[in-house]
């Protein structure tokens, strides 16, 4: 996959939150997700890493 | 066309792959990467489902995932909210993992497959029910989907008819069987999501004397079978544990130390949440034979694992026939989001039913003999006949084979074809196996093979059980197959057929022609806290590093007595750490 391909498809997460939030009518998780979403690109596009998941399955 | 189907990112992660309808390949990551209840992308056993049927990523007409991830974290944020500021812990620990993994599935398989074209994503009860009624033989039949939790539901009831599914009640979490079923499991010191079924192996030992309690107080059942928690008892909604002091205190016994000594409370404490757990199963499936009419019952969901609560709906409904998926837990959500895109949104007839389990890779005996020649092992080639009956004689003469053949089962159980086999006859095969074999705690029981055409000759049960998900009183099962049979009598059934598993069938049947018995041990090829094996590698090692007598691979057979003991000492140095 390109690069450009890649950044594309990370940045199409913005549009699926919007459809998301459309038919759900939860439009207060708007901002919440934008933070999410704003830190979860950096860590992807740096390439971090996440703490080890949580140790049931719930979350 | 071809549709992939994928489950990972919470347990026990799979790939499945439909072709023109039908399911060609499946398995479960675990099996590859020999991490149980592996979660991660399922990269191995994805490339297993292309290679298997050679295809390429790009020939894929649809990539399906299991749940819909934004719906699940939804779910957690309003969870998360409304129990601040005691959630803060497990928040902090989750975000991360969501931020850098969970929310980005569409681009994970996309990149992970260098695929460029549609990703679908189901409602995961949906992709359970799929994973039942579009792979089972009833044209019409009940639903009822029992879990942990999905996005918001934990326990779903609807009906099936033709190519279509409708779910038509819910039950949402925090409420939920599963976790109900799992907060038990860590309050008697077992793994949760991963050894709840040793709470139900501990049960016939106990008596439910606290079951009364448990509907009293924790949880509220109504005649239709829905329910809703006391939450103020658990604290898996909000924290790292799934009960607190609380339950402790109810009960008067702290929660068990893993691994420690287990007392009669114990064994009475897996007997209540049992007892609660078949009455809420039953009700819920009486309410919804009479709620559809149905004569049939199709059933999914971890939950759906529990083979005596199942076992319980045939006693308690007028149900004629109940498909549990095999798969029930997660990995078979893999299968469900694949038929549910094929059959009820693309609109194609179905044309497919799960008779068996065999989707998982097969080795052909080539690489078998050259294993063995690397190993410089000494091994006997035998012709398939030979095979079958020097194999019986040895079961007969109370040796434990490790048995391998064909292509892998998908599920939790091994049903012929990784498993370890010994004679049920013999009283002291179940500790013998148990300790010994599978270094697993002595009171778990072993679940039996029978020919299915033998089974009520020798059960209370005269119906296929293919995926040893029902137990049956065994006739007079303590004089004649005492290392199958559980405290109560019961057993946990798997009837073979030839049109399911020949060379199984045909070995089963060597043996009950020697020995006059057509039942035999059967439990997975593996150790505890190992994966079911998937290689003859894997095979090989698990032999080397537990005590069974012989092995067969394919044609060949290895006596240990063969083996040089370094190979054996080197193999005992790998360990898995318990479940």
């Amino acid at each position: 996959m390109s690069k450009l391909k890649d950044t594309k498809a990370k940045l199409s997460i913005f549009g699926e939150l919007w459809a998301f939030m459309r038919v759900r009518k939860k439009w207060w998780l708007g901002p919440i997700f934008l933070v999410f979403i704003l830190l979860g690109l950096l860590i992807v596009l740096t390439q971090g890493s996440a703490l080890a998941p949580f140790i049931y399955t719930l979350f | 066309m071809n549709i992939l189907g994928i489950s990972c990112f919470y347990h026990d992660a799979a790939a499945a792959l439909l072709a023109d309808g039908q399911l060609v390949a499946a398995a479960q990551e675990e099996r590859f990467t020999r991490k149980r209840h592996d979660s991660n992308f399922p990269i191995n056993a994805i490339r297993y489902c292309l290679s298997a049927t050679k295809i390429s990523a790009n020939s894929l007409d649809y990539v399906v995932f299991y749940d819909k991830p934004f719906i699940k974290f939804e779910r957690i944020l309003q969870t998360y909210f409304g129990t601040f500021p005691r959630s803060f812990r497990s928040f902090l620990k989750a975000l991360p993992v969501w931020m850098k993994e969970k929310m980005w599935i569409r681009q994970t398989i996309m990149k992970e497959l260098d695929y460029a074209g549609e990703v679908l994503f189901t409602e995961h009860h949906m992709s359970h029910a799929a994973s039942a009624f579009l792979v089972s033989p009833f044209e019409e039949a009940a639903i009822l989907t029992l879990d942990g939790v999905g996005e918001w539901e934990t326990t779903t009831k609807g009906w099936g008819r033709g190519n279509e599914i409708q779910l038509t009640g819910a039950i949402h979490f925090p409420h939920s069987l599963g976790l109900l079923y799992s907060a038990f499991t860590y309050y008697l010191g077992f793994r949760v999501n991963s050894a709840e079924y040793k709470v139900m192996g501990l049960a016939p030992y106990g008596e439910p004397r606290f079951a009364d309690t448990i509907l009293q107080e924790l949880v509220n059942v109504q005649p239709d079978g829905t329910f809703c928690l006391n939450m103020k008892y658990f604290t898996y909604h909000y924290g790292l544990t799934m009960t607190g002091k609380k339950i402790e205190t109810l009960f008067g016994h702290p929660r068990r130390e893993p691994e420690s000594t287990l007392e009669q409370f114990h064994k009475d404490m897996a007997a209540s949440i049992q007892k609660v757990t078949d009455t809420i199963v039953v009700r819920l499936a009486q309410h919804i034979e009479r709620e559809s009419k149905m004569k049939s019952l199709c059933m999914a969901g971890g939950v759906a694992l529990n083979c005596v609560a199942n076992s319980k709906i045939f006693e308690h409904t007028n149900f004629q026939d109940i498909f549990v998926q095999p798969a029930a837990g997660d990995a078979g959500g893999a299968i469900g989001a694949a038929f549910y895109i094929y059959n009820t949104v693309l609109g194609n007839r179905r044309s497919f039913v799960m008779r068996h389990a065999f989707l998982g890779p097969e080795f052909n005996n080539g690489e078998v003999e050259e294993l063995f020649r690397t190993a410089a092992v000494s091994f006997r080639k035998l012709e398939q006949s030979e095979l079958l009956k020097e194999t019986a004689r040895l079961l007969d003469a109370q040796k434990v084979i490790g048995w391998f053949q064909g292509r892998m089962e998908f599920g939790p159980r091994a049903l012929g074809a990784r498993s370890i086999l010994a004679d049920a006859r013999n009283p002291k095969n179940q500790s013998v196996v148990n300790l010994k074999i599978k270094y697993r705690e002595s009171f778990r029981p072993f679940a039996p093979t029978v020919l299915e055409e033998k089974t009520s000759a020798w059960f209370d049960w005269n119906r296929p059980s293919p995926f040893m998900l029902f137990i049956a009183q065994a006739k007079n099962g303590k004089e004649r197959i005492p290392a199958v049979t559980h405290s109560d009598g019961s057993a946990r059934l798997q009837t073979i057929s030839r049109d399911q598993n020949s060379l199984y069938y045909d070995l089963v049947s060597e043996f009950d022609k020697l020995t006059g018995c057509p039942v035999i041990i059967n439990t997975s090829f593996n150790q505890r806290g190992e994966p079911i094996v998937c290689t003859p590698q894997d095979a090989w090692k698990c032999f080397l590093r537990t005590e069974m007598d012989h092995l067969v691979i394919g044609n060949f057979l290895v006596n240990k007595s063969d083996v040089p003991p370094y190979l054996v000492d080197e193999a005992r140095k790998e360990t898995f750490e318990p479940d």
